[in-house]
């Protein structure tokens, strides 16, 4: 499944999928967990008992802000949390 | 030489004539401020209201449309200043403005009625990045408005209020119309309405600091636009930010309005 | 079958944003003879529903308003029902708690989260044929895609803004000073086409509708660009996603003509029809989860 985690509000949409499909098992020993800054990621036993990573929740509605830092328009060419995630897992919507 | 900025606000229209001050063998020019005039359009439109409030402000300067050599607009509604030969954005305008009050700003807070943003100044006055939240009420003055309704207070006494609580009771809810409601249960479970107010005045705060760290808090801070009136908030910003000080100008909602005008008569050279 | 009018639910001259709450027992069942009597509750942060699922069929439900308590909505959703038909808590062998419900019902068994409980609701509502399932809560959008055994396959939530939620819709019904469950129709009682307000942010729009209603707009008109904008926010939610045939919606807008039709035009597709009221999926797809948990213990 994909599961979307963010917002949309007046400013824009942000959100952060991961594909929980490649995220089982993860062969990247949960890289993203220490990967992220604001260590936003979260790993959790699922609705249907799957182990996989998620976006904590107080960080799904301040995404905009939360991964600024990270952005290109920081300095940043790619995400640290998607380059960890070598299964690729994880995608940004902005 | 007198210029005029004009700021349409999204609740108010601010007007702030400028006049160009020579001194004597100096180098560098200087201006004053000669009139500032500010007005709630209210019902009309906003071309009607710019054109009511230009007029009331020279009146009130004692002065005729011809003394002004030219008129520069920005805010939310600037491209409905027909009369205005230029609008500058509210970052410009914003930047320049705050930096002419407080030269040494680099860092620049901007929240109005319904639209928050922080800058990063440079030592001419110019932004060189900014980070906004247009089109969300959340995290700007009408927010602050709303919940200070609810609890049947003005928004003076409401900030009034938030000073005198030491709580700090976290805000679920982003969005202004989720906010009321948990504003009244807040009520209904006999919070005191001083945590309250500070809780919503924390709130703000918090939305317009992060909006700030996407710029980055250097050196000396200034808040302008109309919430800086507002003690209470004004408190929760220094603590959200981890500033001991923010530099307030005396007419804060003026201040872009200011900027237009100094760069109206910039361009003029 | 009929739904009881709770007395203190009628319209008041002050409460236009009051819907109905309803309580729901099928009679023609008898549960004292069924095998697994399973519960959900839905806690949201504008209604609570409490659903009976006897022997996996939806036995019985009650939607009611979360209220400023929210702890104890848990309990009185889940009291409603169970006066309604003389059952109690000892009688009932698992309970799942979704929405707030995952943390505000001590006697629950399990915690589900409100996606996987909506789409299995659906699932129940509309048939092994729903695939795209939208749920406009109180304070929250949901777009959800799922496959022919109500498992999610893909989903997006927006909580953050009230565009596009039911809070959104009070906040007109207040200002029109309308009863809820009339805007719909009257937003169709109208002689041209309306433009949308903001659909950016509900507090724009207010302000928009307002400025509207000061032009000489009628009351149904605002209304008409109000719903517009509304389905044009969800739309723009939905097609994140994509819209897949077996388009089902939930939540109380449901009820909302005025908003679904405008939805069903912008998208081209026609919504799935239900006997079953909409607002009842999450805390059905809860006691359907605690149906098969319940089952696989037993076994």
């Amino acid at each position: 499944m994909i599961a979307n985690y963010g917002y949309k509000d007046g400013s824009g949409e942000y959100y952060i999928s991961i594909d929980t499909d490649k995220c089982i098992g993860c062969t990247a020993d949960r890289a993203c967990l220490t990967a992220c800054p604001k260590q936003m990621f979260e790993t959790i036993t699922d609705d249907y008992d799957d182990e996989v990573t998620w976006v904590k929740k107080p960080n799904c509605r301040t995404l905009a802000y939360d991964c600024a830092d990270c952005k290109p328009s920081a300095g940043y060419t790619s995400l640290p949390c998607m380059t960890a995630c070598t299964p690729g897992a994880i995608k940004h919507s902005w | 030489m007198i210029t005029a900025g004009i700021d349409m606000g999204s609740r108010s229209i601010k007007v702030v004539l400028v006049e160009e001050l020579k001194v004597d063998g100096a180098p560098q020019l200087k201006y004053g401020v000669k009139k500032t005039h500010i007005m709630m359009p209210g019902d009309l439109d906003q071309d009607v209201a710019a054109d009511k409030a230009y007029n009331e402000a020279l009146e009130a300067a004692g002065l005729k449309r011809d003394d002004v050599k030219v008129v520069f607009a920005t805010g939310a509604g600037r491209k409905q200043v027909a009369f205005a030969t230029e609008g500058i954005t509210e970052m410009t305008a914003g930047a320049k403005g705050a930096s002419f009050m407080f030269p040494m700003a680099r860092t620049v807070v901007d929240v109005g009625a319904e639209e928050g943003r922080g800058m990063k100044t440079d030592a001419d006055g110019k932004a060189v990045d900014f980070a906004g939240n247009e089109k969300c009420a959340a995290g700007a003055g009408s927010f602050a408005e709303a919940m200070s309704r609810a609890l049947q207070m003005t928004l003076k006494e409401f900030g009034d209020a938030s000073l005198k609580s030491d709580k700090s009771i976290p805000m679920n809810a982003q969005c202004t119309v989720f906010a009321e409601s948990e504003v009244v249960s807040l009520i209904h479970s006999s919070t005191p309405k001083n945590d309250i107010a500070k809780a919503v005045l924390d709130a703000v705060a918090s939305r317009v600091c992060a909006m700030v760290r996407r710029v980055g808090i250097d050196g000396e801070v200034v808040l302008i636009g109309g919430m800086a009136h507002n003690a209470g908030f004004v408190q929760s910003l220094k603590t959200a930010m981890g500033v001991d000080a923010v530099s307030l100008p005396d007419m804060p909602e003026y201040i872009s309005a200011l900027g237009c005008a100094l760069i109206a008569a910039e361009r003029q050279h | 079958m009929n739904a009881e009018v709770k007395a203190d639910t009628l319209p008041e001259k002050k409460e236009f944003w009051r819907w109905q709450e309803n309580v729901w027992v099928d009679e023609t069942k008898d549960w004292k003879s069924a095998k697994i009597i399973t519960c959900g509750i839905d806690v949201g942060s504008v209604s609570s529903q409490a659903v009976l699922v006897v022997d996996g069929e939806l036995y019985g439900y009650n939607s009611m308003r979360t209220g400023n308590n929210s702890p104890d909505s848990a309990k009185n959703a889940l009291q409603g029902v169970m006066d309604k038909c003389g059952m109690k808590l000892e009688d009932i062998h698992f309970v799942v708690g979704t929405g707030y419900g995952r943390v505000n019902v001590p006697f629950a068994h399990k915690a589900i989260t409100e996606i996987a409980c909506h789409a299995r609701g659906a699932n129940y509502m509309g048939g092994n044929k729903v695939r795209t399932i939208l749920d406009m809560g109180g304070q929250d959008c949901k777009a959800i895609h799922c496959d022919e055994k109500g498992k999610v396959t893909n989903f997006l939530m927006n909580d953050k803004c009230a565009a596009g939620t039911g809070r959104g819709m009070e906040v007109i019904s207040d200002l029109m000073q309308i009863p809820i469950a009339e805007l719909g129709p009257r937003s169709f009682d109208i002689d041209a086409d309306v433009e949308a307000v903001s659909s950016v942010c509900v507090v724009f729009a207010k302000s928009e509708a307002l400025g509207l209603l000061k032009a000489g707009y009628t009351k149904n008109k605002v209304i008409a660009a109000y719903c517009q904008a509304m389905a044009e926010r969800v739309v723009s939610l939905l097609e994140r996603i994509g819209v897949e045939e077996g388009f089902f919606i939930t939540g109380g807008i449901a009820k909302n003509p005025g908003v679904v039709k405008r939805i069903e035009k912008l998208l081209g597709i026609q919504a799935m029809d239900t006997k079953i009221d909409s607002q009842i999926a999450g805390a059905l797809g809860a006691a359907l989860f605690g149906y098969t948990l319940q089952s696989k213990k037993a076994a």
